[in-house]
């Protein structure tokens, strides 16, 4: 599904490289967690995936599904069916929560050719997802992120991902800040949408997400590289020992 | 006080142009005095403080510089459909055929330039007063020149509640036509009204709104200036608010190469409200001019002043806003923002926010921003899938959402988001 070969990656603005080579290949309905120390690079990749502005790809590409993706805006990788939930989900002052999710699934079905959710359907749709998030109505309203919590936010990430449906899913980090009820919360919120024609690349520094979202493959980025790919239990031991041993065992 | 030479002759330019003062009655007193009043004031200058940021010049000159009349195509005219009592003025001439009776329950509405002559009328006490207290501290010398020189306008008089809203419409035909009108509205104690203007009325229009409203009456006022590019305008409201009443105005302006619009309040009874509202979007040979004085002259008051531009391709929006709290003027609540969204570094925004306070026990705020669009928001909206283009439009409307909360009427408030969604989508924002 999503294909990554010798990504480099570099600052705009500066003479920063920050991806150094990554590798990457995951096929469909396949889980796979990024873990890593600070800097390493990894909301950088998932942000040169997504199209944000500021990266300059000096080598290699990324595919999705045969689509070489660093061509495309933003939202036709997001029609094509990428989707990032943030780091740090960004608050839009003025735009209501519901305008802006209905803005989005209607202009990706557009895009994709499809017909616009009616308002009614949209609504029934929206209502339904967010209560099992356990986002109430009034959050809804108010305008994108802001004055959420948070967890609250993280929560609204994963909402925008179950409206759009998209196959293939990064997320980034979205466990930190979350609570225990709610990382359940938000688990089952992914574990619900895994299927046979999805696939997830999961960024996170705990070992406690991937309990409960389990991974097939496990990666180690450390300096804009991946340096280190194996299954679940390399998250154990990540959680139990640090980095250090596997960058020295790197070199 | 003799004027200096420049200013007499710039002024005797212009007044030769205009026809003598002529009549008998209220009116012709009216107009012999504010010709005094703008006699010893002279027409405004480059160099004078108040004109700093716009050049007055186009708005002195003898004749208007042409503007072609604006086609805009199929898009329907604002308040269509809207319940309304509907009076047209073709290039500041008031059109019969075009207008509907002057009839209207809960209200009297004449035209000036029929209850003029009359030896006593209720106008008398409005028409040029409020204008003349206006012109301290600052002189409005074109408010001086509409009110000795107006054509025609309304006179209205709002003794209960209006059955509907007064609509004036103002068509722009001719190239070179150069309007000036002069409204006055009285409301008596606890009466309502609202007033819709709209159109660019003129290559060059100018216009004064004279406003009373009395203890415990409300009055709103939304405007839509029309949309053709070379028109050129130069408003006045001035209004008194007395105890418990409520006046709001909101403008929306799209286009027009020169808009200067003032607005003279004074809140002169306890507990009275003041808003006053502007939203506008400007493309190129765009210069729009909010300039806003606001008195509190009673107790626990309330004034906002939401003012927001949107800039692009050279475009340039000036605000000037004052809040002045008088001795006494306790628990005043006095409000004032002015924003500008510069979609590109070609546009400017020239802001000149003002409080001047004499009372203690008062809380007023003010701030003025101008910005770029939000690229981190725009990335956001766009990976979710929304084209660049949709996503600067939510962006610019969200900009624009708090001046058009100050629209009270939900309908006219939704109309004017569409409004302002076509219009960005003809302009397309860039990249
Ligand atoms: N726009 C930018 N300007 C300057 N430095 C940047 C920029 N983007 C990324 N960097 C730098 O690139 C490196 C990688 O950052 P990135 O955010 O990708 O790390 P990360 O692996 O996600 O870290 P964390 O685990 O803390 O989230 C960091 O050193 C960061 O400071
Ligand atoms: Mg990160």
């Amino acid at each position: 599904m999503l294909e990554i070969k010798n990504l480099h990656v570099k600052l705009e603005e500066e003479d920063k490289v920050i991806l150094r080579g990554v590798d990457l290949s995951i096929g469909a309905g396949e889980v796979h967690a990024i873990m890593g120390p600070n800097g390493s690079g990894k909301s950088t990749l998932s942000y040169v995936l997504a199209g944000r502005d500021g990266y300059e790809v000096t080598e290699g590409s990324a595919t999705l599904d045969g689509q070489e993706l660093l061509e495309m805006e933003p939202e036709e990788r997001a029609a094509a069916g990428l989707f990032l939930a943030f780091q740090y989900p960004v608050e839009i002052p003025g735009v209501g929560n519901m305008t802006f999710l209905r803005t989005a699934v209607n202009a990706q079905r557009k895009a994709r050719g499809e017909e616009e959710l009616s308002a009614g359907d949209f609504l029934k749709i929206v209502r339904e997802k967010a209560k099992t998030l356990k986002i109430d109505a009034e959050m809804l309203k108010r305008p994108v992120n802001v004055g959420f919590s948070g967890g609250e936010k993280k929560r609204n990430e994963i909402l925008q991902m179950a409206m759009l449906e998209p196959r293939m899913c990064i997320l980034d980090e979205t466990d930190s800040g979350l609570d225990v009820d709610a990382m359940k919360l938000v688990s089952d919120g992914v574990n619900a949408l895994r299927s046979e024609g999805r696939s997830f690349l999961v960024i996170t520094h705990y070992q406690r997400l991937l309990d409960h979202i389990k991974p097939d493959v496990v990666h180690i980025m450390a300096a804009g590289r991946i340096i280190k790919t194996g299954g679940p239990e390399l998250a154990l031991e990540v959680e139990q020992n640090g980095y250090a041993d596997i960058l020295s065992e790197v070199g | 006080m003799a004027l200096p030479k420049a200013k007499e002759d710039a002024l005797q330019a212009r007044l030769a142009a205009l026809p003598a003062i002529a009549g008998k009655g209220w009116l012709a007193a009216a107009r012999a005095e504010a010709l005094a009043r703008l006699t010893a004031m002279g027409l405004p200058a480059r160099r004078d403080e108040y004109w700093r940021y716009t050049d007055p010049a186009t708005l002195n000159s003898a004749e208007p510089t042409p503007a072609v009349r604006f086609d805009a195509g199929d898009e329907a005219a604002p308040f269509d459909g809207m319940d309304r009592l509907k009076l047209v003025f073709v290039d500041g001439v008031f059109d019969a055929a075009a207008s509907d009776d002057l009839t209207l329950s809960g209200v009297n509405i004449e035209r000036l330039a029929q209850a003029g002559d009359t030896d006593i009328h209720w106008a008398q006490g409005l028409y040029g007063v409020l204008e003349a207290r206006g012109q301290t501290p600052v002189v409005r010398p074109f408010a001086a020149l509409n009110t000795a020189f107006a054509t025609d306008g309304v006179l209205i008089h709002v003794t209960g509640r209006a059955a509907k809203p007064v609509s004036l419409i103002y068509v722009h035909n001719s190239d070179t036509s150069d309007a000036i009108l002069h409204h006055c509205v009285k409301l008596d104690p606890g009466a309502e009204l609202t007033l819709l203007e709209n159109g660019p009325a003129a290559a060059r229009f100018s216009k004064v709104l004279e406003v009373e409203v009395a203890d415990g009456a409300s009055f709103h006022h939304i405007r839509i200036q029309g949309r053709d590019h070379q028109r050129r305008a130069v408003t006045h409201i001035f209004a008194r608010i007395g105890a418990k009443s409520e006046m709001r105005s909101f403008t929306l302006t799209a286009n027009g190469r020169l808009t200067r619009n003032e607005a003279v309040l004074e809140l002169t009874g306890d507990e009275g409200r003041a808003h006053v509202a502007g939203a506008a979007v400007g493309d190129g040979d765009f210069h729009h001019d909010d300039t806003v004085f606001i008195t509190h002259d009673a107790e626990a008051c309330e004034s906002r002043q939401v003012f927001k531009k949107v800039l692009m391709n050279g475009a340039t929006g000036v605000f000037q806003g004052k809040i002045l709290v008088k001795p006494g003027a306790q628990k005043t609540d006095g409000y004032q923002i002015s924003q500008s969204l510069l979609l590109d570094e070609d546009s400017q925004f020239l802001a000149k926010p003002e409080l001047e306070i004499y009372a203690d026990d008062v809380k007023c705020s003010h701030g003025s921003t101008s910005g770029a669009i939000d690229e981190t928001a725009l990335f956001y909206l766009q990976s979710r899938g929304v084209p660049r283009r949709t996503a600067q439009a939510l962006l610019v409307l969200a900009f624009l959402a708090e001046a058009i909360q100050e629209v009270a009427d939900d309908a006219i408030a939704e109309d004017i988001r569409a409004r302002l969604e076509r219009w960005l989508a003809r302009h397309g924002t860039k990249g």
